[in-house]
């Protein structure tokens, strides 16, 4: 049971980084994205793509890296990644939901178009990769780590939890200290006002894009390296993300952290009772119970 | 010298005009206040001017630029703030970066301002920290009052600042008004308690049905007895 709790934190952390985005993206674009699950995806496969190809064509070897599953072109990969997802999300708003936005169209008009949106990304991996699962460095056995309470650990998942906290805390301090930070908050809070206070709302919603999208990309790279990569991860992610937000409080950045935690450790320990394959289906039976009894999740006012 | 010239303004929600060519003019270093009955087009000649909404017709002069076609946050950048009637404040936001947010254009530093925003409210000093959501109204008319000030501006429109506050507060809000015109900043508020925004305004603007019905030196209009009868409540 404590591994599957370890487990769960380590899955869960990678849920967080997608929720997080998610969050913002409703908070300040005020669009409920089916597609960011799909965002996910297409960070790890952009990281695979830099890894098996790119990487190696411009000659850079890929000596592994310490105890890790994967070598040093994953450390060059994982920031290109990242900068890859952010300019497709921004890229997406600009093509897209830009234009929505400014027909003011409804919240469920933005919501189909990034259902249209995460069908698109889905079908370019399908047809650039195929359908079969693929690993970073296929054949690599991985060395586990013995804990206490009989807990084994690979390297790569104490890593994987490191990373999911750095980016958090990093994200914790641009929306506290820095003077845009702020004004993201501003504008998830009260746009109109925000606006009225001369904060370029448009500008602040770009902004939301390359941070979630940037968060998506590496949420899917370490989702890539714990598991496996597959063109339908994105939407299997997806009901977790969601239900993860939800349960924070949708606009609730640390929400969405807890969220995305208690959502993976129930799912993980759920396997000690249930067959793994209705993993799922715990993210969504939460899912509905927060939707009955706590609408606003674990972080919204009453009523 | 007149600051901010409203010219012939027609404009409203979709395709309901709320307003049929209002005209007001304010005058540098003034307060102007607009009163007139519920519905008469008050907080949307205010939102007309800030640039939400945008006119059908009509033009809004800046001092000399025409900034009718202006966004909201260019506006902002001319030198005009605007404190709307609710939703005034960012809740999940502390006092001091509700300030701040009111800097957010300034590239300088803002620090005396901010100094002298809490000298203007004291009681926001020692709540620095304090989330604005959780104030009471009182204060968190100040906060955001305080926030629109943060720029320096030139006009100040304010959208019944009074709007829900006990007696003593509403005196509160009315003096700190005054303090903050004697500073040179021109305004235009919109009132529903009229007779006190009429002692304290230099001129005011009778609207009805979205049009302009009188208007006058703010004592003038105070004696007037048709706007005694019809507006201020016999």
């Amino acid at each position: 049971m404590a591994e599957l709790f370890v487990y769960g934190i380590i899955y869960g952390g990678i849920i967080s980084l997608g929720a997080i985005g998610l969050t913002l993206s409703y908070g300040i674009v005020r669009l409920a994205n089916f597609a960011h699950g799909d965002l996910m995806a297409t960070g790890a496969y952009v990281a695979l793509f830099m890894v098996t190809a790119v990487l190696s064509w411009i000659g850079i070897p890929d000596y592994t890296l310490g105890p890790f599953s994967f070598g040093w072109r994953m450390v060059i990969a994982f920031p290109v990644a990242m900068a890859a997802v952010a300019f497709v999300a921004i890229l997406f708003d600009q093509i897209l939901y830009r234009k929505l936005r400014m027909k003011d169209s409804g919240p469920v008009i933005m919501a189909m178009s990034s259902l249209g949106a995460a069908f698109i990304l889905r079908m370019i991996l399908l047809i650039l990769w195929g359908a079969d699962s693929l690993f970073y460095r296929p054949g690599f056995m991985r060395q586990a780590i013995d804990f206490p309470l009989q807990i084994t650990i690979m390297p790569d998942e104490i890593l994987i939890l490191a990373v999911v906290f750095v980016l958090i805390f990093l994200l914790h301090l641009f929306l506290e200290k820095t003077k845009m930070g702020k004004a993201m908050r501003a504008t998830s809070d009260n746009q109109q006002l925000a606006l009225i206070s001369g904060i370029n709302t448009e500008h602040i919603i770009m902004w939301t894009w390359g941070i979630a999208g940037a968060l998506a990309g590496a949420g899917g790279i370490l989702y890539g390296i714990d598991v496996q990569l597959n063109p339908y991860m994105g939407w299997d992610l997806l009901l977790p993300l969601f239900a993860a937000t939800i349960l924070g409080t949708i606009g609730n950045i640390y929400g969405a952290l807890v969220g995305g935690l208690i959502i993976g450790v129930v799912q993980q320990m759920s396997t000690a009772f249930i067959t793994p394959t209705y993993k799922p289906a715990v993210a969504f039976i939460i899912m509905i119970i927060i939707l009955l009894f706590r609408p606003k999740g674990i972080f919204g006012g009453k009523n | 010298m007149i600051i901010l010239k409203a010219g012939n303004i027609t404009a409203g929600y979709g395709e309901i005009d709320i307003l049929h060519g209002v005209h007001i003019e304010v005058e540098s270093g003034k307060i102007v206040a607009i009163i007139g009955p519920n519905g008469a087009g008050k907080s949307t000649f205010l939102k007309t001017a800030f640039g939400i909404l945008k006119p059908r017709e009509g033009t809004i002069m800046l001092k000399d630029e025409d900034i009718t076609e202006l966004q909201p946050d260019k506006v902002a950048r001319k030198g005009m703030s605007y404190v709307p009637q609710v939703q005034n404040v960012f809740p999940t936001l502390t006092i001091q970066e509700n300030l701040e947010m009111g800097a957010f254009i300034r590239d300088d530093d803002y620090s005396k301002r901010l100094e002298e925003i809490y000298e203007l409210f004291p009681v926001l000093k020692g709540r620095k920290k304090h989330k604005a959501g959780h104030l009471s109204g009182g204060q968190r008319q100040m906060v955001a009052m305080g926030r629109a000030l943060m720029v320096d501006p030139t006009v100040l429109l304010l959208d019944e600042p009074s709007a829900g506050m006990a007696p003593i507060i509403v005196a509160d809000i009315f003096e700190k008004i005054t303090e903050i015109n004697e500073t040179g900043v021109s305004m235009i508020i919109v009132e529903q308690n009229a007779r006190d925004a009429l002692k304290m305004a230099h001129h005011g603007y009778v609207l009805a049905m979205g049009k302009n019905v009188l208007d006058g030196a703010g004592d003038a209009l105070l004696a007037n007895e048709e706007v005694g009868r019809l507006y201020l409540g016999g």
